[in-house]
């Protein structure tokens, strides 16, 4: 195995791995509460990752095998940097496949590919408090967890549909965990918001920058908020993946020309280069 | 036919190639050494210091060449570096009162035991370019001072005087600032995260990890009636404090090393309270090295965060100096500096949502328009 | 230092053979454990555990406490081999106040301590609180206890040797106060099997 000459495997020495790794198991018996751990300066830039990496790193051993994406996509730079960053202080084995990884961190999406039990899926959050915008201060929404006191984002939602006709979050949209805590799934668009409930894989979530640590355990209710006159819907589109000809996945919209033509391709590569593989043929495919 | 952009891997290892040529400029030129940084331009060594949690000239130096100057930048590189390291000991209390005074002036006393020593400072240099340092011999060096030995001991003759908190506290007419005797170890803002509401010893802390110039504006605010402080200079220090450790095995400290700090001891009126007698109160500021401007703006800014403490109006909306979660949680600029830069990662498939959202209000909204504007027909 | 002058390294067991792989391994199966309530998670190529605690029960410890960690043993093992084990190997604190321990050790589940002996956390902090660890004689995935919540698609069933009604009201009365609440971790030799503050636990008659 080829770890970097100076550092522990996987970066992070072995008290703060202890120590995350504590914060990670209380979260998974909280579901959805938010655990401040002592989060350490890493060498990616806070708002770049450092919570997932953080708990990557606590997690990841000699036999896992990690996928990195970002936006869906395994080659945009910063997924690149991750995941070349994980290969050089632990040798473990990465790959695209969704399918054969034991460990999958992400930036903003969750696969398409449907996650199997014993998979584990990191969430980079860079703003891990659902009230914050409602209530900036640290202090006040803490108490305002422990007391479940959630109207104001009802409150705020509401007034969307008095604005925009519709709830006009369309990522992070908040959820319930568990039927306890008011959580953010991180900026993931309402789309992915159906996988978290009840998903067989289990789900993490770090925060470098705000030190937290979330979990969403596997088969765990997650409700995204409502109201019965307005219950929740996810975005659609008009037409299906321009490459791989999908119906069911997140599409992203690409700008062809100067005369602004747009196709819509699927934000998950992985899918959709396997889809392509696998004969579907959408219609700009080569 | 379309085809995706691949090969973020390569495009990355090329960027990296492009950042060493740029780091390094024109080959023709003489390369800095680490030493040229360390002597030459010891306030930005001071600072990267400070910000970066690690007294440590040449790797403070080191990481300002890498970052090609920018110090934020080399203060992100010498805390990645610092988390890495292993924590041995913790020292004993720094006796600044002890500190042999490079510099040490109290705007609050026409004069005090020790003196008023102006030391090196640029405070009453007349900011005119001075262009025989165009040349890279600088004919502006005193005589003599060239050789090794003038500059091996900055502070060989400098005094020792008690700092002005035990001049005025003989009186009780300046708070105390002793340790209470139960007083319990440290919290440590590099480990454990920083949680609300924070004593001042952590408070402190993370205001000398703080961005100089968040501190310095914030603390600027103060003093245009951004908050209700009313401050003097004290005393402000620089110079060199022995550093000791405890052994056990020894039972007793010895001094390990020798670091240069900057002290102030901001003070402001205290009206006193039915349990309290009137007196001065502080505001304090440390950092490495000769760094006066980010330890008064942190004094000034401690002073501002105290305010509840001492029962003041305050006024958290429109006074963000006397706000601690507000200042303490954008004080840092590694951490400012990554999440504000972030937004340069690609955000596409937010954006998409969003997009989506806009255009469905859009053909309900122009529909509406369509509609009223045929009822008006 | 002062703790090294007092034992007898050469009679104590050695810890992990090689530390950073063999914590990574144990904690990934006591996450997998607590994730999945009434799964039986095996660890492998455990240390000898010093006399007194299980194999899992004595490796989960080397791989999760430390010096910020008090851990509470009962009496008899404090002062024993086993207290100077995790101590020396740990370098956790032993503290005989429940309410400071972060890691519990009862003897048995016999022995359970009262709920409002151990940490709960706080309301703000539920995550302040403590871990149970408690050894068991038998430890199967079918079985009398019928376990539902958070890690279990349906319902999940555990048969835990030693197991009484106290235990069953143990956890019920746990459950109520959530957010609030210990969560348990059980062993029996190398197995492991995990009761976070979450689950909900009926038992057949």
């Amino acid at each position: 195995m080829s770890v970097q000459d100076g550092y522990n495997f996987a970066y992070l020495d072995e008290q703060t791995k202890r120590m995350i790794r504590r914060a990670l198991l209380k979260a998974v018996a909280i579901p959805g509460y938010q655990v401040p751990f002592g989060s350490r300066e890493m060498p990616l830039p806070y708002g770049w990752g450092t919570g997932g990496i953080q708990v990557t790193a606590s997690l990841i051993g000699a036999d896992d095998v990690l996928k990195v994406i970002d936006q869906g996509a395994d080659d945009t730079t910063n997924a690149v940097n991750i995941r070349s960053f994980f290969r050089k202080v632990t040798g473990v084995a990465t790959t695209e496949q969704t399918r054969e990884a034991t460990l999958i961190q992400t930036r903003h999406r969750i696969p398409e590919t449907p996650l199997a039990a014993g998979q584990i899926l990191v969430f980079q959050v860079p703003i891990p408090e659902p009230l914050r915008w409602l209530e900036p201060r640290e202090a006040e929404t803490r108490t305002m967890h422990a007391l479940r006191e959630y109207g104001v984002m009802h409150v705020k939602l509401y007034e969307d549909i008095a604005r925009h006709g519709r709830i006009a979050t369309t990522y992070d949209y908040p959820v319930i965990v568990n039927d306890h805590y008011l959580m953010r799934p991180s900026p993931i668009p309402k789309f992915d918001n159906p996988k978290l409930h009840r998903n067989p894989a289990l789900m993490l979530f770090g925060a470098g920058r705000e030190k937290r640590v979330y979990a969403v355990p596997p088969y765990t209710d997650v409700r995204s908020l409502d109201f019965d006159d307005h219950p929740f819907a996810i975005e659609r589109w008009e037409q299906p993946c321009a490459l791989c000809a999908a119906t069911d996945s997140y599409l992203d919209e690409i700008i062809l020309d100067d005369a602004g033509n747009r196709m819509f391709v699927c934000s998950d590569t992985e899918y959709c280069a396997g889809r392509q593989a696998a004969g579907h043929k959408g219609a700009l495919a080569a | 036919m379309y085809v995706a952009v691949k090969g973020g891997e390569r495009a990355i290892a090329k960027s990296h190639e492009l950042l060493a040529r740029a780091r390094r400029g024109d080959p023709g030129v003489p390369e800095l050494s680490i030493a040229q940084i360390k002597e030459q331009l010891r306030l930005a060594v001071a600072r990267v210091m400070s910000e970066g949690s690690l007294y440590d000239e040449d790797l403070a130096a080191l990481a300002i060449k890498q970052a090609a100057g920018d110090l934020i930048e080399a203060i992100f590189l010498l805390r990645a570096y610092r988390t890495t390291l292993p924590r041995l000991s913790e020292s004993q209390p720094l006796a600044t009162g002890r500190m042999r005074l490079a510099r040490r002036i109290s705007a609050a006393f026409k004069d005090l035991p020790g003196g008023q020593v102006l030391g090196p400072t640029y405070d009453y240099t007349q900011r005119l370019l001075d262009f025989s340092l165009m040349d890279e011999v600088s004919e502006t060096m005193p005589a003599g001072a060239a050789s090794a030995e003038a500059f091996a001991e900055p502070f060989a003759e400098s005094i020792v005087a008690p700092g002005i908190g035990e001049l005025l506290g003989r009186e009780g007419l300046l708070e105390a600032a002793l340790p209470k005797a139960d007083d319990p170890a440290p919290y440590d803002l590099t480990r454990d995260p920083l949680l609300f509401p924070v004593d001042r010893a952590t408070r402190l802390q993370n205001l000398a990890r703080g961005d100089e110039g968040f501190l310095l504006a914030m603390g600027y605010s103060t003093q245009r009636g951004y908050s209700t402080t009313h401050p003097f200079a004290g005393e402000i220090r620089h110079g060199a404090v022995p550093v000791e450790v405890f052994v056990d095995e020894l039972g007793f400290a010895v001094e390990v090393g020798e670091i240069e700090l900057t002290e102030c001891q901001l003070i402001t009126d205290f009206e006193g309270s039915a349990t309290q007698a009137p007196q001065f109160t502080r505001g304090y500021g440390l950092a490495f090295g000769h760094a006066e401007r980010k330890a008064m703006a942190m004094a000034l800014v401690d002073r501002a965060l105290r305010a509840r403490e001492f029962g003041e109006q305050i006024n958290l909306r429109d006074h963000p100096a006397n706000n601690e979660e507000f200042v303490l949680s954008h004080s840092d600029n590694v951490e400012a500096s990554g999440f504000v830069q972030h937004l340069k990662l690609p955000h596409y498939v937010d954006f998409q949502s969003n997009l989506d959202l806009l255009r469905r209000l859009r053909t309900e909204w122009e529909a509406a328009r369509a509609a009223a504007n045929r009822e008006a027909a | 230092m002062h703790l090294v002058r007092e034992l007898d390294l050469s009679r104590l067991q050695p810890g992990f053979a090689e530390p950073v792989g063999d914590a990574q391994r144990c904690f990934r199966g006591v996450l997998d454990a607590l994730a999945h309530p009434g799964t039986i998670v095996e660890l492998a190529d455990l240390p000898a555990p010093p006399p007194g605690l299980g194999a899992a029960q004595s490796a989960l410890l080397l791989a999760l406490a430390d010096q910020d960690t008090p851990v509470w043993l009962p009496p008899g093992l404090r002062d024993a081999e086993a207290g100077h084990y995790l101590r020396f190997h740990c370098g956790c604190r032993l503290t005989a106040s429940l309410a400071d321990a972060h890691f519990v050790v009862p003897a048995s589940l016999a022995a359970l301590p009262a709920l409002d002996d151990l940490r709960p956390g706080e309301p703000e902090f539920p995550d302040r609180s403590a871990t149970l660890v408690v050894e068991v004689a038998g430890l199967a995935t079918v079985g009398a206890l019928r376990l539902r919540g958070p890690g279990i698609e349906t319902e999940a069933g555990l048969s835990v040797a030693g197991w009484t009604a106290d235990c069953t009201a143990f956890l019920r009365e746990n459950r109520r106060r959530f957010p609030l609440g210990v969560d348990l971790l059980l062993t029996c030799g190398a197995s492991l099997a995990g009761l976070p503050r979450t689950v909900r636990v009926d038992r057949e008659a």
